[in-house]
């Protein structure tokens, strides 16, 4: 039987601390989000035209909540569980009646919460630029809650395996990011070279800006099967990680 | 007596192959308070940490309340309450709020009555607003002992509760297990402090090398293994011993007044009278009689020496 009470005390535990740095939290990610509008969606986005139906600046949308959220929920998820053991404070959860799997729905949970409010935010900021007409919002929504769930539970991946602040950084900084720039976040992967074409293929942000952005106009660049199927695969892969990691102790017991 | 803890053939061998405990058998009653003694690295963390779930366990087979703490975890887990030697905590989180963390993560429904009682048990409840990282290292020993509590467990573990806490906090600490343990709560408790343990424990489990070397009742122990000292002061320096005071294996003291002779009170035949008659005999005068009784502590360095 799942233990509902100790997931809701980690998730909550786990939100407390978000609360308690709210202006940081939020302040943060959305300037950043407001600059790119201004510097690409306004400033150079006016001369740039990758599709003929949609704006450039509406374009970069889908691109750009992509790439805020999966940082924060990099970042949320890993310093979710570093925290505790860097503290010494992982004995309680391990010493607990919990399951390692109620153990990943508290952290992975409250992460992904954060990124999706963060997420909500950033689009509502964006209609502050320009205007968007979300075509299949449903579908929209479960995309980002995907893609929040995904970049939680490779965070929290990170933050068991890393055993210092600079790892913690380090995976974010070097591989997410150059992902989501690479992934066809500002740019349809059709200017690019054969070669880089070909190579994009194998970035798994790739498939799901394209899913994200088909949620917002109806178009994107692969199949919106393939790229839920790929998310699906993300998933699946962090998830057997998170299960053989637990299964071994590796890190987290002695 | 019940037993609440149950370890049979436990073994713990780390990556790095080191034997931390090697066939461990222990039987905890409830209600007792249990001291493990040892040295550094004797394997004490190692064994709380395999009953709580902390560090896995590479073979044997634990039970708490009956409920195997692997097959049956769930269970097991509700039954304890660990307070780490290590102060560990969320630095900016409220007393209150960590309490409350830790009932409802042992699946606990919220009381504020018993997390109320509770806090005021520990002298905690003037602060309970206060952020962990303004306490005193005293109030924050006592926030863990809160935390553990929180869920009301049957079985308390203290691991070096007292280590690096001042006199004063020692003894006000002791007070509050004395206290736990009246209140029904099973107290294992690690220490390197011989006093501690003398004070606290009914039973005492010399911990070596992952190894237990004895357990016994308190009393038992220190009767079981304690010698007496009877110190012969004379009005005269002995530069060596009388050939027929030999058979007593007697020892002269530094400042050569002073002869000890080592005998066990609880033998029918001590040899103070024979020892006394032989001195006579001699010639030897006597000024002063004085029997010295040894510790605890002398008794854990022999263990230890003997392993």
């Amino acid at each position: 039987m799942i233990n509902f009470r100790s997931i809701k005390a980690i998730y909550i535990f786990e939100m407390s601390r978000t609360f308690r740095t709210l202006i940081q939290s939020l302040i943060s990610p959305i300037l950043s989000t407001v600059l790119y509008f201004i510097v690409f969606g306004t400033a150079i986005g006016n001369n740039i035209n990758f599709t003929n139906e949609i704006p450039y600046g509406a374009f970069i949308v889908p691109g750009l909540v992509i790439l805020t959220i999966s940082m924060q929920s990099v970042n949320n998820a890993s310093f979710g569980i570093f925290f505790p053991k860097f503290l010494g404070t992982t004995y309680e959860i391990l010493s607990a009646p919990i399951s390692y799997v109620e153990i990943v729905i508290g952290y992975v949970g409250a992460s992904a919460t954060k990124s999706f409010c963060l997420g909500l935010l950033i689009l509502m900021t964006s209609t502050f630029f320009v205007d968007l007409d979300i075509k299949f919002p449903i579908l929209m929504l479960c995309m980002l809650l995907l893609s929040c769930v995904s970049f939680s539970l490779l965070g929290f991946i990170i933050g068991i395996v890393s055993d210092n602040f600079e790892q913690i950084n380090f995976v974010p900084m070097i591989i997410i990011t150059p992902l989501v720039f690479l992934g066809g976040s500002f740019y349809t992967i059709d200017v690019l070279p054969d070669f880089w074409q070909t190579i994009t293929l194998f970035n798994p942000i790739f498939y799901l800006v394209s899913g994200f952005r088909y949620s917002f106009f109806g178009t994107g660049e692969v199949n919106i099967i393939i790229s839920i199927f790929s998310i699906s695969l993300f998933i699946l892969l962090c998830i057997l990680i998170i299960w053989r990691i637990f299964k071994k102790g590796y890190k987290i017991k002695t | 007596m019940q037993t609440i803890i149950e370890i049979k053939n436990l073994r713990k061998i780390y990556q790095d192959n080191k034997v931390a405990l090697d066939d461990v058998n222990l039987n905890i009653f409830k209600g007792e308070i249990i001291a493990l003694l040892g040295p550094n690295g004797a394997g004490k963390t190692t064994l709380i940490s395999n009953i709580c779930g902390i560090s896995s366990i590479t073979s044997g087979d634990i039970k708490v309340n009956g409920f195997d703490v692997v097959d049956n975890y769930r269970e097991a887990r509700k039954c304890i309450g660990i307070v780490p030697q290590e102060l560990s905590f969320e630095p900016f989180e409220k007393v209150i709020n960590t309490v409350n963390f830790s009932r409802q993560l042992f699946g606990k429904k919220p009381d504020e009555k018993y997390i109320e009682n509770l806090l005021k048990k520990l002298s905690l409840w003037d602060k309970k607003d206060q952020i962990i990282r303004s306490l005193s290292g005293g109030m924050k020993r006592r926030v863990l002992i809160a935390k553990a509590l929180s869920h009301e467990p049957d079985v308390l573990f203290l691991d070096e509760p007292t280590a690096g806490v001042d006199v004063e906090l020692r003894k006000d600490m002791w007070n509050t297990i004395k206290n736990l343990q009246n209140s029904g709560v099973t107290i294992i408790l690690t220490t390197h402090y011989i006093e501690e343990a003398e004070l606290m424990a009914n039973r005492i489990a010399v911990i070596n090398n992952g190894k237990i070397l004895l357990i016994d009742k308190k009393d038992n122990l220190i009767d079981r293994m304690s010698k007496k000292t009877l110190i012969i002061h004379t009005n005269s320096k002995i530069n060596k011993i009388d050939k027929a005071l030999e058979k007593f294996k007697l020892r002269i003291s530094k400042d050569k007044k002073n002869l000890e002779y080592d005998y066990s009170p609880n033998k029918k035949k001590t040899g103070i009278t024979t020892l006394l008659n032989e001195i006579k005999k001699t010639g030897i005068e006597l000024i002063d009689v004085q029997t010295k009784q040894s510790n605890l502590e002398q008794i854990f360095v022999e263990i230890l020496k003997n392993d």
